[in-house]
């Protein structure tokens, strides 16, 4: 690996374990906003390796995180719990119980297979009716596990699912996922897909097939998603609209907030907004800051963070990091004038 | 069993038929159209998918809560409804549409999904999540019979609004020079603004004849759904969204017709279906709009070959 290449994969990994070690001085109730922003961190970065390197927009992968989230959350929850709240699961998803990494695991499988096959015939679409195609996959997504009991609880809460994604698993968790962005970029099916996302036509005249590169980067996002999903149901007791539209909204916000075509600008965005969040969080309940007392009124993070995305789109649409790696060149040039 | 499901059939097919769920149907329909024109025409002119129309709706709802809860008269409730809208259609299309005019569709998109997210949480941070109450219009819920039916006055009342409105849309459209400025831009806006026409009014009138449309929207909703809430219309103009691509979204026509069918049709199932089966009816609507964008991408209600790369 060329060291300009190192850069790139350290710094969105360095930053995350610079937020992990951070989180680990901190208090426990402030812990919980670590780990948030970690798994905010997974969820933007499987985003990113399918709407950053295709440039094709997708509303649809919250619909991964949640399938993610019911096979970890099913399969995980102990087998004496299911009845309480998943009283009409099919036989073989109330008789098996499984530990904490194979249910990750089953999360990403599931994402990705689920991803695959939606994958199949909409990686045929672009632009707009890619948008909407994507959007009608989350209203599906959701409308059938708000409902169909059999695979979930349904309408209700995934309560005692073992909360096993602590401070530890969410920094791992998050840097598998980066890592795996990282070298799904570097390879042949990276490039080719950012080739197609530079220039279609040129792409197609050298031999590349959008369609395979935008269903595999698919495939591989959406098993990724599933994974983060994973991580979110062991992190905190969710239902169905926790894995909807909001958090299609925050998340798509901070791939964009921080720059849709880099990795690194989905690591920042997501860390950036999820800090931001997080602050304003801590000020609806008033915050003491060097000696002030911030208080805003409840319900303002999501105005800051919904007037902030069309604040970055309209003044600088490729994100705070420009849709760029981080990149030492300039600092170099500096220190060695030639 | 095939017994039963012929009888289900039977019932199914005898209250589609009713002549009071028809009306219903075809009243949910109009309102729905109209929304389609709302969203079809700012698309038409600026290639720009408006995710926050159903916040403008909202908002128009809340200007009429708000009249009705100090008991203000109707036309004084109206009149803000629609002075709310449009300051709001007009404050959207300078601060948002117009400096992304020249980005991509998914950016505006994306950009149109925000604005909707900040005005819902406005909308949540000043009247909480329970929302306010419209009732000064609630009179037109009531039902009037005709022979032996019994028709609500609303389903009556949006029908005729609606053809009203799209009738005086069509002739600013085909009459006026304004709106002969905006269907050149809606073929082709770089040729257009080339041959004199003026990017800025399309682009503001198109904003503002779509609010318009809104205002009405919520007038006729507030009276069906008299509680509004900080989601008010956006279940609508998702399904809406969907009916317009489902229709054809290049064409202002197509789009109408299927913001038409998709509230007619969700009239008649909602009207003639159990509760049980009803509520996978969101799949089914989206699973139809999946497969119309990979089959017709250019809509069910559009002629000819769809431009490939229009979007």
């Amino acid at each position: 690996m060329t060291p300009r290449a190192l850069v790139q994969l350290a710094a969105p990994a360095g930053l995350v374990l610079a937020a992990t070690l951070l989180g680990a001085t901190v208090s426990r109730s402030t812990e919980i906003y670590f780990i948030n922003a970690l798994v905010a961190v997974s969820i933007v970065v499987a985003l990113y390796v399918f709407v950053g390197n295709s440039g094709v927009l997708s509303f649809g992968h919250i619909s991964f995180v949640a399938v993610g989230a019911w096979a970890a959350g099913v399969l995980s929850v102990p087998e004496q719990e299911k009845p309480a709240f998943m009283p009409y699961l099919f036989d073989f998803l109330r008789d098996t119980t499984v530990g904490n990494v194979p249910s990750l695991l089953a999360a990403g499988v599931a994402g990705g297979v689920f991803a695959l096959l939606v994958g199949l015939p909409l990686m045929r679409l672009s632009g707009l009716a890619a948008g909407i195609a994507t959007f009608a996959v989350l209203e599906i997504t959701s409308n059938i596990l708000r409902y169909y009991e059999k695979i979930g609880p349904g309408l209700n809460t995934f309560s005692s699912v073992p909360e096993t994604t602590d401070l530890a698993q969410a920094a791992i968790g998050a840097l598998v996922v980066i890592v795996a962005a990282f070298a799904y970029q570097r390879s042949r099916f990276g490039r080719q897909l950012r080739a197609t996302r530079e220039d279609p036509a040129a792409a197609r005249a050298v031999g590349v097939s959008i369609y395979r590169q935008r269903l595999g980067a698919f495939a591989l996002s959406g098993f990724l998603a599933g994974l983060a999903g994973g991580l979110y149901v062991h992190f905190l007791p969710i239902n169905v609209d926790a894995v909807y539209l909001d958090l299609t909204f925050i998340t798509l916000a901070m791939l964009v907030i921080g720059g849709t075509t880099s990795l690194w600008g989905a690591v920042v965005g997501a860390l950036a907004v999820s800090g931001l969040d997080s602050l304003l969080a801590n000020a609806e309940n008033g915050l003491d800051v060097l000696g002030w007392t911030l208080e805003v009124p409840a319900g303002t993070r999501i105005i800051v963070v919904s007037a902030l995305m069309a604040l970055v789109l309209i003044l600088r649409p490729s994100g705070l990091t420009g849709g760029r790696e981080l990149s030492l060149d300039p600092v170099w040039r500096r220190l060695r004038p030639s | 069993m095939s017994a039963v499901v012929a009888s289900g059939l039977t019932d199914f097919l005898g209250d589609a038929v009713d002549l009071q769920v028809q009306v219903d149907a075809i009243g949910l329909g109009a309102i729905f159209a109209l929304m389609a024109v709302g969203i079809g025409l700012v698309f038409g002119v600026l290639r720009l998918v408006n995710f926050a129309y159903g916040q403008l709706i909202m908002a128009g709802g809340f200007a009429l809560a708000f009249a009705s809860e100090r008991g203000w008269p109707v036309a004084v409730g109206i009149a803000l409804c629609f002075f709310v809208v449009l300051g709001l259609s007009v404050a959207m299309e300078r601060a948002v549409f117009r400096p992304l005019r020249t980005q991509s569709p998914a950016v505006m998109l994306i950009a149109t999904f925000a604005v909707a997210f900040l005005l819902q949480s406005i909308a949540l941070l000043w009247f909480g999540p329970l929302g306010k109450t419209a009732a000064s219009l609630a009179q037109l819920n009531r039902p009037v019979s005709i022979g032996d039916v019994d028709i609500r006055k609303i389903s009556i009342v949006a029908i005729v609004t609606a053809a009203v409105c799209l009738a005086l849309l069509l002739v600013v459209l085909n009459r006026t020079s304004l709106g002969l400025h905006m269907r050149a831009a809606a073929m082709d806006f770089q040729t257009a603004r080339l041959l004199g026409v003026r990017a800025n009014l399309v682009s503001a009138a198109a904003v503002l004849i779509s609010g318009v449309l809104a205002a009405v929207v919520a007038v006729m909703l507030t009276v069906q759904f008299p509680t509004v809430t900080p989601g008010f219309a956006l279940r609508e103009t998702i399904v809406v969204l969907a009916g317009v691509v489902v229709g054809g979204m290049t064409r202002l026509g197509s789009a109408t017709l299927g913001g038409f069918a998709i509230g007619y049709a969700s009239g008649v199932l909602g009207g003639a279906l159990p509760t049980a089966q009803s509520q996978y009816l969101p799949s089914f609507v989206f699973g139809v709009v999946i497969l119309v964008l990979l089959v017709r991408p250019g809509g069910l209600f559009t002629r000819g070959r769809p431009a490939v790369e229009r979007v």
